[in-house]
């Protein structure tokens, strides 16, 4: 058995399963700040029973995310120390940052948010709320900063390790390292800025397709229509404006690929051959014949994503030898059934819109059944993009970079191919952790299988419960603004906060 | 500032995470070791859950930055810490899964058999977990075997030897006294004077493993008191920790729960710093090549670097200290279940 192939599958599995939860975090924390905000715009206690629904489920999100965002930071060293003794220097500070001003910022706040309405003022709560939302979001920029300097690594050098004053070198070969020397460089990496414009996309289309499903659920079920009918309006536009800003920022996002990672651009289209490029609409890219089977294509189509002229060349995987070529089949099936999804939203969120702006969407029970179940598309959006991401950075943990002639071409060494420098990359298979062995992986996987299985049960479980439940009445919402909780108490005798109340008396 | 001072300063800001994470965090895990003893109905153990609701998450954020700092200013120690303890991190990781799911997923649904279930996983993974850390600081005390690229060559029963499994029991007496001074702070009533037996019992405890590890160490382990001899005023900490030790009682008997809890707190910081002390200037030992050991000189990264990160910290810390003294004043005083609690 294979340690990189292991150690590989049980990272796929574990930021898989966690990243089930971050999107859904950030996208349903806007859509609660939003709500807490009208409550305190318009006092309409609508919007509040709303938040507080909204604020159980992202909870339960959030305690799900926490729990398995640990394992990834773990992971780094038990699994990789190969690549955390290369990028340690670069990649740790941050790390280091999101854990001091994301993780704090959120898990602090968040205490006031679940269990603050009680304890704290309407205002105070809103801003906890923000400040939750604000560290989600900062946790996004500084993973999303790491991620993508082992994509387009920039602001830094490749030395040689320092030990007691020496350069180190072990069986005569030297300990190279990447070391910082521009620190906002290496915030503002090449493909930095875009990227995390597109995981936030990725994570507002989650989040407001959550909100969509459950509101539309309640529709069809006529229950607590008011409620899903705010929820289900609110979450369209924001949708709506999320699926054309994917389409956008995805374009652009091609060409910074294109520009420093062209095997991964040309894996991601299917693209064998060096020249005027199709874009592929669908097929099956067939390595042997290097050419993509049952092909649809838009003739010209890449050239003009890449170049905006349908007929110049784009380099293809004929450039690369074949061990630096990522794996196609993998890369061009999860870049398009993206691309699709990405496509099928905003034909759905238009529609949708056009409906509610002739005011009958709501009577449209087809297609509040597919809302119900649309949810799946944002979250496997989500994770096929990151597929693509990935799989279509190999065979580099860290990608070396490449050059370009002045007229466009890739710069190929002697036999036409690109010939990368070893020094200034870092290949996945040297990243991996020497010390472990793969039957110890092995067993690590299988027992993070079972356990983010039965997990995975257990929140689909405890979900469908919460949203059965579904949102407190109105009329069991206080009507007016808790001022003093022992005065109101006092003047309406509520014992609703009371534990002896809401909760069965205890079982011994 | 040079690279050998920040690398010493770098070492003390880890010193201070994990003793942070230790006191705040200690007393969560405590409070799940003590789940199936003291809280005896379905309230008292939503009490016992509540009590540290709010503060847990926030609390383990320490050990993440203790980490995610330990990856960015020694990059070599972590990397050679975290794959040369492989499986013992790969049921850290599943501990402290199952101790954040449980209370979450617990207060959901309210069948007698789903309460049961997630109460034995609360406690399983806060006991396994604390475990853990200890024998993880035992294994540090006495060292490992590592080749000359600093990668771990021994096997898991290198790592279950019989001191680090001692001062890994020593950590759950300790953190479980821990947990229960601090329960006994947030209850009242019939429930807090049960927690009471319990406090000398984990006090007589905790004494045992500690005076059994104290001669341990003394005999056994001799880098434990090497740095003594450069700086004697750190016998101090030593006077400072029996002492801590000796006041529980006297509190426990006086009616001052604050002052033992704030003592047993004064415990964890001294056996920290004393842990501090006997791996200057190491991060890990070698046990086989004094030579291959992993040095704060030789693991630090550059100074660029250590100078970003001492800035991004500086900035931070503040931050963090304003939210963490908020979160504790907005939820201070007894548990009061509503219907937002767990």
């Amino acid at each position: 058995m294979d340690l990189v192939f292991v150690s590989r599958l049980q990272f796929a599995l574990t930021i898989a399963f966690h990243y089930i939860f971050p999107p859904l975090t950030i996208g349903i924390s806007v859509v609660m700040v939003y709500l807490e905000v009208q409550h305190l715009r318009t006092g309409d206690m609508l919007f509040k029973t709303a938040a507080k629904f909204w604020t159980r489920i992202f909870a339960l999100n959030f305690a799900l995310g926490v729990a398995t965002g640990i394992v990834m930071e773990f992971q780094f060293g038990t699994n990789w120390a190969g690549y955390s003794r290369f990028v340690g220097d670069v990649f740790g500070s941050a790390l280091a940052a999101e854990g001091i001003f994301a993780f704090f910022l959120e898990s602090g706040f968040l205490a006031l948010l679940v269990f603050g309405w009680d304890r704290v003022s309407a205002r105070m709560h809103v801003f906890a709320t923000s400040m939750v939302c604000l560290g989600s979001i900062f946790s996004s920029i500084w993973i999303v900063v790491a991620n993508s300097w082992q994509q387009t690594p920039a602001g830094h050098h490749i030395v040689q390790m320092v030990r007691d004053g020496q350069p180190l070198s072990i069986d005569g070969e030297p300990v190279l390292r990447a070391e910082i020397v521009d620190f906002w460089a290496l915030v503002f990496n090449p493909s930095a800025v875009h990227r995390l414009i597109h995981v936030w996309i990725g994570a507002f289309l989650c989040g407001s397709f959550f909100v969509m499903s459950i509101s539309a659920w309640y529709l069809l079920k006529r229950q607590h229509e008011q409620f899903a009918k705010k929820s289900f309006s609110g979450a369209l536009i924001f949708a709506t404006l999320a699926s054309l800003a994917a389409v956008v920022s995805g374009h652009f996002q091609a060409n910074n690929v294109y520009q420093y990672q062209p095997a991964k651009l040309a894996a991601f289209e299917g693209h064998y051959e060096t020249g005027p490029g199709d874009m592929s609409l669908f097929g099956i890219p067939d390595n042997d014949a290097g050419r993509i089977r049952f092909n649809i294509a838009i003739p010209g189509g890449l050239s003009f994503l890449v170049h905006e002229s349908f007929d110049e060349p784009v380099a293809g995987l004929d450039r690369f030898r074949r061990e630096d070529r990522p794996p196609v089949v993998i890369t061009f099936a999860s870049y398009h059934i993206m691309i699709g999804l990405g496509m099928a939203f905003v034909g759905l969120t238009l529609l949708a819109s056009f409906l509610h702006w002739r005011g009958n969407l709501y009577q449209q029970r087809w297609l509040m059944w597919l809302f119900v179940f649309a949810v799946f598309g944002p979250l496997v959006a989500n994770q096929v993009g990151w597929v693509s991401a990935e799989v279509g950075r190999q065979p580099w943990i860290v990608h070396p970079p490449v050059e370009w002639t002045d007229n466009g071409d890739l710069v190929v060494g002697p036999e036409g191919v690109v010939v990368y420098d070893e020094n200034l990359g870092l290949r996945t298979s040297n990243a991996v952790s020497p010390s472990v062995s793969a039957s110890q992986v092995l067993a690590s996987l299988i027992g993070f299988s079972a356990i983010y299985l039965f997990l995975l049960v257990a929140w689909l479980f405890v979900l469908d419960r919460k949203i059965r439940h579904g949102p407190e009445p109105l009329d069991r919402a206080p009507e007016v603004e808790v001022i003093d909780k022992g005065l109101l108490r006092a003047v309406t005798g509520r014992v609703d906060h009371d534990i002896t109340s809401s909760y069965p008396p205890a079982e011994e | 500032m040079d690279w050998a001072t920040l690398a010493v300063v770098w070492f003390l800001l880890e010193g201070a995470l994990l003793m942070g994470y230790a006191i705040l965090d200690g007393f969560d895990l405590g409070v799940g070791i003590l789940h199936p003893f003291v809280p005896r109905t379905d309230q008292e153990r939503r009490i016992a859950i509540n009590a540290i609701g709010p503060v847990w998450d926030g609390n383990e954020v320490w050990l993440v930055t203790f980490g995610g700092a330990l990856f960015a200013a020694f990059p070599e120690a972590y990397a050679t810490v975290f794959s040369g303890f492989y499986t013992a991190f790969m049921l850290l990781l599943a501990a402290l899964i199952a101790r954040a799911v449980s209370m979450e997923f617990r207060s959901k649904v309210e069948g007698r058999g789903w309460r049961r279930f997630w109460d034995w996983l609360f406690f399983g993974g806060s006991a396994v977990a604390t475990l853990l850390f200890g024998v993880a600081v035992g294994n540090a005390m006495i060292g490992i075997p590592l080749d000359v690229a600093g990668n771990f060559t021994g096997t898991l029963f290198d790592q279950l030897k019989p001191y680090p499994v001692l001062v890994g029991l020593m950590t759950v007496a300790l953190f479980a006294m821990h947990g229960g001074l601090y329960l006994y702070l947030k209850t009242e009533g019939d429930f807090q004077e049960r927690l009471r037996d319990w406090l000398w019992r984990s006090w007589g405890i905790f004494l045992v493993f500690y005076m059994l590890t104290t001669m341990y160490t003394l005999a056994l382990v001799p880098r434990a008191t090497s740095n003594f001899e450069r700086w004697p005023w750190a016998a101090l900490f030593v006077v400072a920790g029996v002492l801590a030790v000796a006041n529980i009682p006297r509190c426990l008997h006086w009616g001052q729960p604050f002052q033992a809890f704030a003592s047993s707190g004064t415990v964890i910081a001294t056996l920290v710093m004393l842990f501090g002390l006997a791996l200057y200037p190491n991060l890990v030992t070698a046990s086989n090549d004094p030579a291959n050991s992993v040095t704060i000189f030789s693991a630090a990264s550059s100074p660029k670097t250590l100078t970003i990160m001492l800035i991004i910290a500086l900035i931070g810390m503040p931050f963090v200290l304003a939210y963490t003294s908020i979160i504790y004043w907005v939820f201070r005083g007894k548990v009061q279940l509503d219907e937002h609690s767990y």
